[in-house]
């Protein structure tokens, strides 16, 4: 009877220490891990679509310098070079102060104007142990005319001067080169050309890019300005373009029929047609630097 | 009586083979890329390994997700167009160590091992035999390892415009810290 439950005990030593079989994973007898957040990252590879803000932020700590370019109307003709004799530009810096806040400033050609912004992510979409369908971003920009007083012998107040511009930004990344947008868009001029037309604009953006490389992909935004609130001379804002990405840079080349960049240009001034070739070639170029390092190391 | 021994046994039996693992979730690979126009350091610390001291059978794995770069945008390039963490989350290495015989888990100090094994990047295996050292300590054992990995060989893809910044042989560094694993 010994003899049995000795056989019994050697039976299990045997099981215990030949259990772990050939290709199982000794990984597995840790059992399940602790589920993660997996929050959806670059859904744009920048901060911007192409003029519209993206869901995207720079990193907390991260200078991004911006070099952007309107040329002139591509139906110029060959006297123009196809409208690049002409260019207006836009130099910017964005700062992360967080990972989810940034800021930033710029100044353009375009009615010597000076712009300043915030844009705070709200909601991060994202899989795992929270789950949320999409991003949610708010954006609010400033903008100073800095141009000579069209009637200086009126009296004119600085606050003529400022635009404000306010956004929701709600987007979500379909698939890892899907990603989709709307904004919708308030606009509000302190001084406007005739009383006819609204201070207060109410715009909805849509977005969007395809990858069609992981370092080209193809981008899209349409601004549609609800009817009757702008001069007939307006239209909305369509542009196309693609991202290239090398190392630390990204390209913008784009097609657009806005000139100005900065919100309140693009979205209640552009005055271009697609359908008469009123097409500005155009480019942006991000140049970021790592200004802080936010690494953290357990063991320090 | 035989109640008693059969009882007596297989707590011995089962106890004796519970010590012969160890493992970590909290384990530390770095890698280090040294090209003309920049070098390149990112650390994980949350790797999870595994080591059964009585086969020698040994497995790393770590997210890809979590390797932290200084710079954001190297961290989102390395995930989105290097080694692709949405379509391969994850690297691992199942390996044996060959002379684990030769190691004395009951003494302290520290052992030359020799490892071979299966190494899975981008969703590519390639066999490596790495050289590492095992340190006791008391109850913990603890893995170092330091090895050349090619990104061409996992088919890593590197432009020819970031040539200059990501080198040919990135060396990575392993360590874990193994405690006993109590079921």
């Amino acid at each position: 009877m010994i003899r049995h439950s000795l056989f019994i005990a050697l039976l299990f030593a045997y099981a215990s220490s030949y259990g772990q079989e050939e290709g199982e994973s000794l990984l597995d007898l840790l059992g399940e891990e602790e589920e993660v957040t997996n929050y959806a990252s670059a859904s744009f590879k920048t901060t911007r679509i192409i003029n519209s803000q993206s869901i995207e932020n720079v990193a907390e700590g991260v200078l991004d310098f911006k070099i952007s370019h309107r040329f002139g109307r591509v139906n110029g003709g060959l006297s123009e070079f196809f409208g690049l004799d002409q260019a207006t530009i836009r130099l910017g810096l964005d700062y992360g102060i967080t990972d989810r806040l940034m800021i930033g400033i710029g100044r353009s050609t375009v009615q010597k104007a000076i712009d300043g912004f915030a844009k705070y992510k709200l909601l991060r979409q994202s899989t795992g142990k929270k789950n949320m369908p999409v991003t949610l971003s708010l954006y609010s920009s400033i903008m100073v005319n800095a141009q000579p007083w069209a009637n200086p012998e009126r009296e004119n107040y600085f606050s003529s001067r400022l635009f404000y511009t306010h956004q929701i930004l709600l987007g979500r990344k379909f698939s890892n080169g899907t990603s989709l947008m709307l904004m919708p868009t308030v606009v509000h001029r302190n001084l406007v050309e005739s009383t006819a037309i609204e201070n207060t604009v109410y715009a909805l953006g849509i977005g969007g890019r395809q990858k069609l490389t992981n370092r080209l992909a193809l981008t899209f935004e349409y601004i549609y300005v609800l009817p009757d609130q702008i001069a007939d001379i307006y239209t909305n804002s369509l542009s196309i373009g693609f991202d290239i990405e090398t190392g630390g840079h990204v390209f913008q080349l784009h097609f657009t029929n806005s000139l100005g960049m900065m919100d309140k240009q693009y979205i209640t001034e552009t005055t271009g047609e697609w359908g008469k070739g009123d097409i500005h070639f155009g480019f942006n170029i991000s140049r970021v630097f790592t200004l802080k390092d936010t690494r953290i190391n357990p063991q320090e | 009586m035989k109640t008693i021994i059969t009882v007596l046994l297989i707590t011995v039996t089962t106890a004796l083979s519970a010590q012969t693992k160890y493992f970590t979730r909290n384990g530390t690979v770095t890698f280090f890329s040294s090209a003309p126009m920049e070098d390149i350091t990112a650390e994980n610390y949350n790797a999870t390994a595994v080591l059964d001291t009585e086969t020698g059978a040994v497995e790393f794995s770590v997210l890809m997700k979590s390797f932290n770069f200084k710079k954001a945008l190297m961290q989102e390039h390395f995930n989105e167009n290097y080694v692709e963490s949405d379509k391969f989350p994850k690297s691992t290495f199942k390996a044996k160590i060959v002379n684990m015989d030769e190691i004395d888990l009951s003494k302290d100090g520290s052992y030359p091992a020799q490892v071979e094994g299966e190494m899975t990047i981008h969703g590519v295996t390639q066999s490596i035999s790495p050289e590492g050292t095992i340190v006791v300590k008391g109850e913990n054992v603890k893995l170092e390892s330091k090895f050349i990995v090619k990104p061409e060989d996992y088919d890593i893809e590197i432009p020819d415009v970031v040539r200059e910044k990501i080198a040919k042989e990135i060396e990575v560094t392993v360590m874990a810290d193994l405690e006993p694993l109590k079921r």
